[in-house]
């Protein structure tokens, strides 16, 4: 039940967002979501949509998967809909009630709607293009910066690592004992909320503890291996900012500061 | 390569070691045997000062471990019983990187040793996986390949077999067999008799102490004793002790025995 389990989802690939440095994406993203953020027009947000769709094109992604990224919040786009279509004034669409639906309701819940859209289908392509390991090393890199003010990077970026390695690791465990626990007669199906919660003691319990013992075994063996923290540790793989990334951020930077320019000119 | 002199270890006021005496030379084969509880995984541990003896000294190359670990790593490497708990990339040639990268080496030649460690075991095809998705077998190799990495002159496995299937247990038993062909300095912990028996060397622990020290062939022709502190015998040495016949260490010097 647990065996496909990945964190974030990585499609594996060749395309030109695939082959940009992590750090050049998240900075990419950044930029795209302030262009998001200070839409405001139809003309922006069509050329913002534009621009999204033209990357996930570049990506190479499918288009049922980037629509899949948007199926968890879907309820949540729906509400901000609802609310913007009945609390705007003017020109009267039709009635529900005591709610008045309204045209201008109706163009800025699209809009905000869209809004929603477009945040998460750029945040999507980076941990779609990128695997979560290099997104790790990128999160060192971008934090290294930080270690003056006592930000743990190495550490942090290592514990993301461990965790990547043992999540499956640790699902397969708990599936174990869940079997294990049910030949005993637990019964995890039935029963109200809270009797379903104390059932889940006697699967944790063991599952904390193995953790905790594999989490000693594999202090010693990285211990074994000369891991002494991040000083004076190199990288088989390490992040470069090639020709392309420059390329990508010099467009990206031009594109973003063009946009807010414009944007402000015209208020 | 290795000497311990007199080295004893407590846990709290429990000896787990006491007074060991014992030189390991470059290029041997060396295989510690012993009940649970003898110690010998204790004495394992001391070897590259992942624990450190309450008494005595431990020389790795003569440098003491008390001294400088992190060199005496360099030079020791281990692989250990549960293969899941000592991967530590969430892909393998992540994991085999992640001792080189420790000792800071160049990512080139980081490269270069990944590839080379991981074809000396065969995992050459897996660089890409994910650990969890292999078998216990071709985990214990990629654990392996991880410290070949690291260019140590010594692997110590601490019972790196005994949670492994009879087939995982033949490709890393091969594989540690071919190590020392190629001039690696091999100590195996176990309490499988059959595999000591690849060793040219084997120290019989008991009681925190070494109690019998030998050739593979002189160790099992007392079965009686073997079985006396605890130790399970290989099924040819023991049917062969009930014949009275002497020299037996597995089922071929049976047979070639029983045909003249």
């Amino acid at each position: 039940m647990f065996q496909d389990i990945t964190l974030g989802q990585y499609f594996p690939g060749q395309s030109i967002i695939h082959r940009l440095d992590p750090r050049t994406k998240i900075f990419a993203v950044f930029a795209l979501l302030i262009m998001i953020f200070s839409a405001a027009t139809s003309t922006e947000y069509f050329f913002l949509t534009a621009l999204i769709f033209f990357f996930v094109l570049l990506s190479k992604i499918q288009m049922s998967a980037v629509v899949r990224s948007l199926r968890p919040l879907k309820w949540l786009i729906a509400f901000t809909f609802v609310i913007h279509l009945f609390s705007h004034e003017g020109a009267e669409l039709f009635r529900l009630g005591v709610l008045t639906a309204t045209v201008d309701g109706l163009r800025a819940g699209l809009l905000i709607s869209l809004r929603l859209m477009l945040m998460i289908v750029a945040s999507s392509l980076l941990t779609f293009t990128t695997a979560p390991l290099k997104l790790t090393d990128a999160t060192e890199k971008l934090l290294t910066p930080l270690k003056a003010v006592g930000v743990p990077a190495h550490e942090l970026a290592m514990m993301m690592t461990i965790a990547l390695r043992f999540i499956p690791t640790l699902f397969e465990e708990a599936d174990k004992i869940i079997k294990a626990q049910k030949i005993r007669g637990l019964d995890i199906e039935r029963g109200n909320f809270v009797k379903r919660l104390k059932m889940m003691v006697p699967i944790l319990v063991p599952l904390f503890l193995s953790a905790f013992r594999r989490a000693d075994d594999l202090a010693m063996a990285m211990e074994a291996r000369c891991y002494r923290g991040g000083e004076g540790r190199t990288h088989m793989k390490s992040l470069e900012i090639t020709r392309l990334d420059r390329l990508a951020i010099a467009a990206i930077a031009l594109i973003a500061g063009a946009f807010v320019m414009i944007r402000m000119l015209s208020v | 390569m290795i000497e311990v002199k007199n080295v004893s270890y407590r846990y709290d006021d429990r000896a787990a070691l006491d007074g060991i005496d014992l030189t390991i030379d470059d290029g041997e084969f060396v295989a510690i045997i012993g009940a649970n509880g003898s110690g010998k995984s204790t004495l394992a541990k001391n070897l590259n000062g992942l624990l450190l003896p309450t008494e005595g000294r431990v020389l790795v190359d003569g440098i003491d471990t008390r001294d400088d670990v992190w060199s005496v790593r360099a030079r020791v490497g281990m692989v250990f019983q549960n293969p899941d708990n000592q991967i530590v990339g969430a892909v393998v040639e992540d994991d085999v990187a992640f001792g080189p990268e420790n000792l800071g080496v160049e990512p080139l030649e980081i490269r270069r040793r990944v590839d080379e460690a991981l074809s000396t075991v065969g995992m050459l095809e897996y660089r890409g996986a994910a650990p969890h998705k292999l078998s216990g077998g071709q985990k214990q190799r990629v654990a392996i390949a991880g410290v070949l990495a690291m260019r140590t002159k010594c692997i110590v496995f601490d019972e790196a077999t005994a949670m492994l299937d009879p087939r995982g247990r033949s490709e890393v038993l091969s594989t540690i067999e071919d190590l020392h062909r190629r001039g690696l300095t091999i100590v195996m912990i176990t309490h499988h008799m059959d595999e000591a028996a690849r060793a040219s060397r084997v120290i019989v622990m008991d009681g925190g102490r070494i109690v019998k020290l030998g050739s593979a062939r002189e160790i099992f022709s007392d079965v009686r004793w073997l079985k006396k502190i605890g130790l399970e015998v290989p099924a040819a040495a023991e049917l062969g002790a009930r014949l009275r016949l002497k020299n037996i260490l597995s089922a071929d010097d049976l047979i070639a025995r029983l045909k003249r």
